[in-house]
C-alpha cells in the first residue's frame, strides 16, 4: 500500500533536504558576513551578496513543490502541516539570507576604513545567533520540541547583548563624533543580528507547530 | 466521545453486531447530534456501512445477524418490539450508492411515499412533490416534466429524486450510503451542496469512502476499524490534527 504514497513520500523528503540545505547556507552567510565585518573585507561581502541569490531559488523552489503537493495529493493532518512548515521556515530562512547581505552592505560601505574599536561582542552575538540557526534547523530534523524551546531560550542572550552594544556604541558616539556615522552601521548590524535570532526563533515555534498541531509563542 | 455542543438525535450504546460468527460491530457508543452531517470513513469491511444500516434496522433483512446494545433515536428505542418497522424507515430516509428510482414518472417516485402512508388529496400531494423536489434541488429542472419517467434523467439527477423521495415522507434523518460513488465530479458536488443545505431540517449520516469529502462536507467524522469507533472528532479536527495515530495514518494514506 506504500505505492500510493510514493509521489507524496519523494515530495516531502525533497522539501525537508531543501530547508536542511537553506539552513546550511543562512548559517555559513552569517559567520562569513561577520567575519567579513572583522576584517573589513569587500571582496567577501561582495561575494555573499552574490550568492544570497542561489537562496531566494530554493526557496521558490520550496513554494513550486508544496503547491505542487497540496493540488495534486491533497496531504491531510501532519502531511499538510509538513509543507505549510516548510513554506514558513523557507521564508525566514530567505529573510535571514537577506539579513546576513545587509551585514555584508555595510562591510562594503566600511571598505578602507579602520574600525573604530575591535569587534568582541558582536561576533559573539553572532557565534551564538548561528549556534541558534543550528539548533533550529536540528529541532527541525529531529522534531524535537525541547530542543526547539531550548534554542529559543538563547534570543534573551542575544536580545541583552544587543542592549550592551547599543550602549558601547552609543558611549563612543559621545565621546567623538567623528566615530557617528561607522558607529551608526555598526549598531545596524547588531539589529540584523537580533532579527536575525527571532527568525530562528519563528523557525522554533515551526517546529512545534508541526510536531504538535498548536502554535506556541517562543518569542515571548 | 462527543465533542459538540449540539443536542443528540441518536444515542448508540455498546452495540455490538454479529454476522454469524464474525463480530462486526465492537461496542461501538456514540452521540449523532441532530441537524448536523456525521460522516463514517474507515477502510472496506471496518463495519461503517454496517452501523449505518443498524440506524434503520435494515440489517434486520440479513439472516444469521445478532446484535446487542441500545439505539435510541429522540429517545426511543428502535429496535424495542413495539416498534414498527415501516414507520421507523419513514422517519429515518436511506439514499444508496446507486440512485433507485422506481420505474415510474417523476412526480409518482416523489408521491410514492405520501400515498403509502394515506395521503390521497391531489392538491397535497402537488404541494408536497414540488417542496420536496425543491429541497432536493431538483425543481427547476423537472417542473415542465413531472410526468416523464424518473429513469430518463441523468445519474446525478436520480440521485436527487431519491433525496426527494426520502424527504417527502417527512424524516428526522437521511441516510447516506456512498451516495456520490456512482456520479461524476460535477453531479458529486451538486449533492455535497444539497447535504449542506439539508442539514438544516435533517440530520444526516452519511457512510463515504472519499475522505475528501467527509472533510469537505461534514461536521463531524467518526473513524472506524475492524468494527471500533477509533476516533470521533469534529471534522476540522479529525484532518487537521487527530488525537488516534491510527486515524492519522488513515487520512494520510498510509494504509486502507
Amino acid at each position: 500500500m506504500m505505492t500510493k504514497r510514493r509521489e507524496l513520500d519523494h515530495g516531502l523528503e525533497e522539501l525537508n533536504e531543501l530547508i536542511i540545505d537553506m539552513g546550511r547556507r543562512v548559517e555559513t552567510a552569517l559567520k562569513q558576513s561577520i567575519e567579513a565585518l572583522e576584517k573589513v573585507d569587500a571582496e567577501s561581502a561582495t561575494r555573499l551578496i552574490r550568492e544570497d541569490k542561489e537562496l531566494n531559488k530554493i526557496e521558490e523552489k520550496i513554494s513550486e513543490i508544496g503547491s505542487r503537493l497540496i493540488a495534486t495529493q491533497q496531504p491531510v493532518a501532519k502531511d499538510l502541516r509538513r509543507i505549510l512548515v516548510a513554506f514558513k521556515i523557507a521564508s525566514d530562512l530567505e529573510r535571514m539570507g537577506d539579513l546576513a547581505v545587509d551585514v555584508a552592505k555595510v562591510v562594503i560601505r566600511l571598505e578602507g576604513q579602520a574600525l573604530i574599536k575591535p569587534l568582541i561582542d558582536l561576533p559573539r552575538m553572532a557565534q551564538i545567533v548561528q549556534m541558534m540557526t543550528y539548533e533550529s534547523i536540528q529541532s527541525y530534523v529531529q522534531e524535537n520540541v525541547n530542543m526547539a524551546y531550548k534554542m529559543a531560550k538563547d534570543d534573551d542572550l542575544v536580545d541583552a547583548l544587543y542592549a550592551q552594544i547599543i550602549r558601547e556604541l552609543l558611549t563612543i558616539m559621545m565621546e567623538d563624533p567623528r566615530t557617528i556615522s561607522q558607529a551608526n552601521l555598526l549598531s545596524f548590524v547588531g539589529r540584523y543580528i537580533e532579527r536575525f535570532a527571532d527568525h530562528a526563533t519563528n523557525i522554533g515555534e515551526s517546529v512545534v507547530y508541526l510536531v504538535t498541531g498548536s502554535r506556541p509563542d517562543l518569542n515571548a | 466521545m462527543q465533542t459538540t455542543a449540539a443536542q443528540t438525535l441518536i444515542d448508540i450504546r455498546k452495540l455490538n453486531l454479529y454476522y454469524g460468527n464474525f463480530h462486526a460491530l465492537k461496542s461501538v457508543t456514540m452521540d449523532i447530534p441532530e441537524k448536523a452531517i456525521t460522516a463514517f470513513i474507515g477502510p472496506s469491511g471496518c463495519g461503517k456501512s454496517t452501523l449505518l444500516r443498524t440506524l434503520n434496522r435494515m440489517n434486520d433483512m440479513i439472516p444469521g445477524t445478532r446484535i446487542d446494545g441500545t439505539i435510541t433515536i429522540g429517545g426511543a428505542d428502535i429496535y424495542s418490539k413495539e416498534v414498527d418497522v415501516e414507520t421507523l424507515r419513514k422517519k429515518v430516509g436511506m439514499v444508496f450508492q446507486q440512485p433507485n428510482p422506481f420505474p415510474k414518472s417523476i412526480y409518482d417516485n416523489v408521491a410514492y411515499g405520501p400515498r403509502l402512508h394515506g395521503t390521497h388529496s391531489k392538491s397535497k400531494l402537488d404541494e408536497l412533490v414540488e417542496t420536496s423536489l425543491r429541497q432536493a434541488a431538483l425543481w427547476d429542472e423537472v417542473k415542465d416534466h413531472l410526468k416523464r419517467s424518473a429513469l430518463s434523467l441523468s445519474g446525478g439527477q436520480q440521485q436527487r429524486l431519491c433525496i426527494a423521495r426520502a424527504i417527502a415522507v417527512g424524516p428526522d434523518v437521511l441516510l447516506m450510503d456512498e451516495a456520490t460513488s456512482a456520479l461524476d465530479p460535477i453531479s458529486t458536488l451538486k449533492i455535497e451542496e444539497l447535504a449542506q443545505e439539508l442539514k438544516d431540517k435533517y440530520t444526516i449520516v452519511m457512510v463515504t469512502h472519499n475522505m475528501h469529502q467527509a472533510a469537505r462536507v461534514s461536521n463531524q467524522t467518526v473513524f472506524f476499524l475492524n468494527g471500533e469507533v477509533v476516533e470521533f472528532s469534529d471534522t476540522e479536527k479529525l484532518f487537521s490534527n487527530p488525537r488516534d495515530q491510527r486515524t492519522e495514518d488513515y487520512i494520510s494514506g498510509r494504509f486502507g
